[in-house]
């Protein structure tokens, strides 16, 4: 088989992966797609024509070594192949299911130029699992113990990649985070649906056994600051944050009974299992068989509307002020969202939030849009068509347009170095701050980002660390 | 797991606990708070820290139990463990010396209010206390008052203890006597502060009240706990818990605080049967 011709291997069709019928998932919080088979993971790692110069690697925010773990996957060595993706990529099940793939590492691949690109994400995420579900994550050896201890703040993605490699070099590590589970977003954002809580727990827990210290409930800026950590004697502490404060709208009845940030409605249904209320305690709005509007167009967005669905909404809208072309969502997603029946509307931005004389939500006023021209971010700019407003019922609204940073440790650490939007300023070689010994990293640094920047950004952060405890003996 | 060092209960319903949590007994200063979670299931809920004690690294808080999760906390006793407790969260109280200070709590408010009139007290505020219940058993941390303030008026609203009459009507009375007040701390439920915003409007004496907007994180993460002050949305969890009470709008967060009214009462609900059950079978098996 793999004595195959390139021209033979571009004739294999793109592998689909199996799915939950949309008409199934879209009653329950299962993960939608399933997974690919062994069969199928051999036959997509033979689309793969082995490239002299990979492009596709230079598509990875982190370099994983694509070509090679393909090659394995192909010759039927899943757990080299494991091995492979793990030398550049801590978290291999969550990338492989929540990577914008078709704009990174897939689009540069040159099967892709005439034919589909080679699904790499799925094989990605198709390895990691068959690692995890054979032998459990397998825990690398750990260099001598250095005597430095180093603190974390916060267990989201870059969080947990710094921690990782940190506690390998042999340093001593602790993890702080607000909430009381550990994950970031991977834990209270992103849906079951989506990325299954136990994949997260497992990495967590493969952490521990290399010997990290998680504290939860631990608010840093509260509980201690940066400064204490370092007067406590951490030689050494990482800022991984997150970018975790929701934007309003800030328009007429946002204070409305039924109308939620994303954060808050992914919070209350994912980290607090509002979905399985009364059995766990914390409630959500009763959607079922009401009217629910999402405000947004990313990936936040999707996934909120697709949870409001999931909760028996009756209809459940997009609504987005551009067009199609421009929603920063990923395309699998909104392919997802319209297979589950979630209706769109472009180029409509809400005006007004109207409710009922006891307060609650009833519907929106939402202003037409045309696109102009290109503006800073590239994308065309909406401009409101005069007299266009119209009403559409809701019962309730969820507000997805992006978070800014949370303040809580700008406050405590002023002599930090911000950006004009709360951003802490880095030196992007080595994530420096410009405080000595503070390290930064993840979407606290860029804003809203990815999944793989933010553990690309941990790891970055992990070496730079490393070279500073050295050279500070 | 957070052990409970100490628990009773101070009037009916109102339990004492002093739970061991030395760092942010450390930490915590007046008007700050905790969000507990007591199992697995739970909700995230926030109470004031009242007190703390440094030798024995505890915090105390005063919980009233009115809905699930609260019950559920009143049932616990010495010895027992919290599965989550943060903190110390939100803003400290601002304390200044004002001159003559009035702390007034309503009901348990009076166990919110009370860190801070101590700490007005430290800062050598002339501190008057107005502490009311709905009848005598419910009036609460009275001797606690009466070792940190300078005066302490009682008032039940049934008249079986103290001054008989609302909170309100008592401050009234002192501001109409020409009495001197400079500041005015004033918490409890909605209605009570809401009055107490009007009756010192008009004399523009400056009034603190303490918000308690549902909550879910506590860092600023979720917007729910969001409110209107002077025409503008608040994160109640971390720009509060305190703020200028001529400028909140009482109305919208008493109509948020209504969102889940009906999920509360099946929780409670289901929480009372399930404990029923459990005595009943304690019971039966004797
Ligand atoms: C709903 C949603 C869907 C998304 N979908 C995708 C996707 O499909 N693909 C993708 O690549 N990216 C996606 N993203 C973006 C991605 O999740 C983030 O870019 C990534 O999680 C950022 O990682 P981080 O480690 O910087 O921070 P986070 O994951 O935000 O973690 C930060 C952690 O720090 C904790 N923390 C905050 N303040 C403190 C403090 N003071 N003390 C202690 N702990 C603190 C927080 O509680 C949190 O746990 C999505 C984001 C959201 C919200
Ligand atoms: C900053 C702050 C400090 C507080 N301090 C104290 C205190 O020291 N002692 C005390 O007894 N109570 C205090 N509370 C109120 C306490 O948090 C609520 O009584 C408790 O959350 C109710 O939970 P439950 O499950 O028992 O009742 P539920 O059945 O959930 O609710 C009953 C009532 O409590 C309100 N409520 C529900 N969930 C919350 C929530 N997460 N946060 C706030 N209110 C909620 C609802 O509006 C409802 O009217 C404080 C609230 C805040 C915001
Ligand atoms: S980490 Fe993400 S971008 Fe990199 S190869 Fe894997 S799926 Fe592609
Ligand atoms: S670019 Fe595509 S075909 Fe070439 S090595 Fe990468 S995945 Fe394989
Ligand atoms: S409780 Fe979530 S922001 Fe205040």
């Amino acid at each position: 088989m793999s004595k195959l011709s390139n021209k033979e291997r571009m004739k294999i069709p793109r592998q689909n992966m199996p799915e939950q019928d949309s008409l199934t998932r879209r009653n329950n919080f299962g993960e939608v797609n399933l997974g690919f088979t062994e069969e199928l993971a051999k036959m997509e790692a033979l689309r793969c024509i082995q490239c002299p110069k990979p492009t596709c690697v230079e598509g990875c925010p982190v370099g994983v070594k694509i070509r090679d773990f393909i090659s394995l996957v192909a010759e039927g060595d899943y757990l080299g192949a494991a091995a492979k993706i793990k030398e550049d990529n801590m978290l291999p099940a969550v990338c492989g299911r929540v990577c914008p793939q078709e704009e990174q590492c897939e689009i540069k691949c040159i099967v892709g130029k005439k034919n589909e690109p080679v699904a790499i994400g799925r094989l990605e995420r198709f390895v990691a699992d068959y690692e995890r579900d054979l032998v459990g994550i397998r825990t690398p050896q750990l260099k001598p113990k250095t005597g430095k201890k180093v603190a974390i703040i916060g267990s989201g993605p870059a969080g947990l990649s710094c921690a990782g490699d940190l506690i390998q070099m042999g340093h001593d590590v602790t993890v702080f985070e607000a909430l009381h589970e550990l994950g970031g977003v991977l834990i209270y954002g992103i849906p079951e649906f989506r990325l299954p809580k136990d994949i997260v727990k497992a990495e967590v827990e493969s952490l521990k056994k290399l010997g990290v210290d998680f504290q939860t409930n631990a608010v840093i800026g509260f509980t201690d600051t940066v400064d204490e950590l370092m007067a406590n004697g951490y030689d050494s502490v990482f800022i991984a944050v997150g970018a975790g404060l929701p934007y309003f709208l800030k328009i007429e009845g946002e204070n409305l009974n039924g109308v939620y940030s994303a954060n808050e409605f992914l919070t209350r249904v994912n980290l607090m299992k509002a979905y399985l209320f009364p059995e766990y305690d914390t409630p959500v709005f009763h959607v079922k068989d009401k009217n629910v509007a999402v405000f947004g167009g990313g990936n936040t967005a999707m996934d909120a509307v697709r949870t409001s669905k999931r909760l028996g909404a009756k209809n459940a809208y997009i609504i987005y002020r551009r067009s199609d072309v421009e929603m920063p969502a990923r395309k699998e997603e909104i392919h997802h969202a319209k297979e589950e029946g979630i209706e769109f509307l472009f180029l409509s931005n809400p005006v007004e939030f109207i409710g009922d004389k006891d307060g609650w939500l009833k519907g929106v006023k939402l202003q037409k849009m045309e696109l102009g021209e290109p503006d800073a971010s590239g994308r065309r700019r909406p401009i409101p068509v005069a007299g266009s407003e119209y009403i559409i019922d809701i019962d309730m609204a969820v507000i997805a347009i992006g978070n800014g940073s949370n303040p809580i440790i700008q406050k405590t650490t002023p002599d930090l170095q911000y950006n004009k939007w709360g951003n802490i300023v880095v030196n992007e070689q080595t994530m420096q701050t410009s405080k000595k010994g503070v390290f930064a990293g993840g979407d606290i640094v860029t804003g809203g980002a990815t999944v793989i920047l933010a553990m690309g950004a941990g790891r970055k952060a992990a070496a730079a660390i490393n070279e500073y405890l050295k050279s500070s003996n | 797991m957070y052990k409970i060092l100490s628990a009773e209960f101070i009037a009916p319903n109102v339990k004492k606990l002093v739970i061991e949590a030395p760092k942010i007994a450390r930490k915590r200063q007046a008007g700050q708070f905790v969000i507990i979670r007591t199992s697995d299931n739970g909700e995230r809920v926030p109470l004031t820290i009242a007190d703390s004690n440094l030798d024995e690294g505890s915090i105390t808080i005063i919980v009233q139990g009115i809905g699930k999760t609260t019950k559920e906390l009143n049932a616990h006793e010495q010895g027992d463990y919290i599965l989550d407790v943060v903190g110390p969260l939100g803003k400290p109280s601002h304390i200044e010396k004002f001159g003559v200070a009035v702390s007034i709590g309503g009901g348990v408010g009076t166990a919110i209010a009370y860190p801070t009139a101590v700490a007005l007290k430290r800062a050598g505020n002339y501190t008057i206390s107005i502490i009311g219940g709905r009848s005598k058993e419910y009036v609460i941390l009275e001797d606690e008052m009466k070792k940190v303030c300078d005066e302490v008026f009682v008032t039940t609203d049934d008249g079986s203890y103290g001054y008989h009459g609302f909170v309100t009507q008592k401050l009234k009375e002192l501001i109409d006597a020409k009495r001197q007040i400079d500041f005015v701390l004033a918490i409890g439920p909605i209605p009570m502060m809401r009055a107490v915003a009007e009756v010192t409007r008009k004399p523009k004496i400056k009034t603190v009240v303490s918000l308690n907007p549902i909550m879910v994180d506590g860092t600023g993460m979720c917007g729910g706990c969001r409110a209107t002050v002077d025409n503008k949305t608040v994160f109640v969890c971390v720009d509060g818990p305190e703020f200028d009470a001529h400028k909140v709008d009482f109305e919208t967060l008493e109509r948020r605080n209504r969102t889940y009214k009906s999920d509360e009462e099946t929780a409670l609900n289901n929480y009372m049967c399930r404990s029923e059950e459990a005595m009943l079978k304690a019971a039966n098996q004797k």
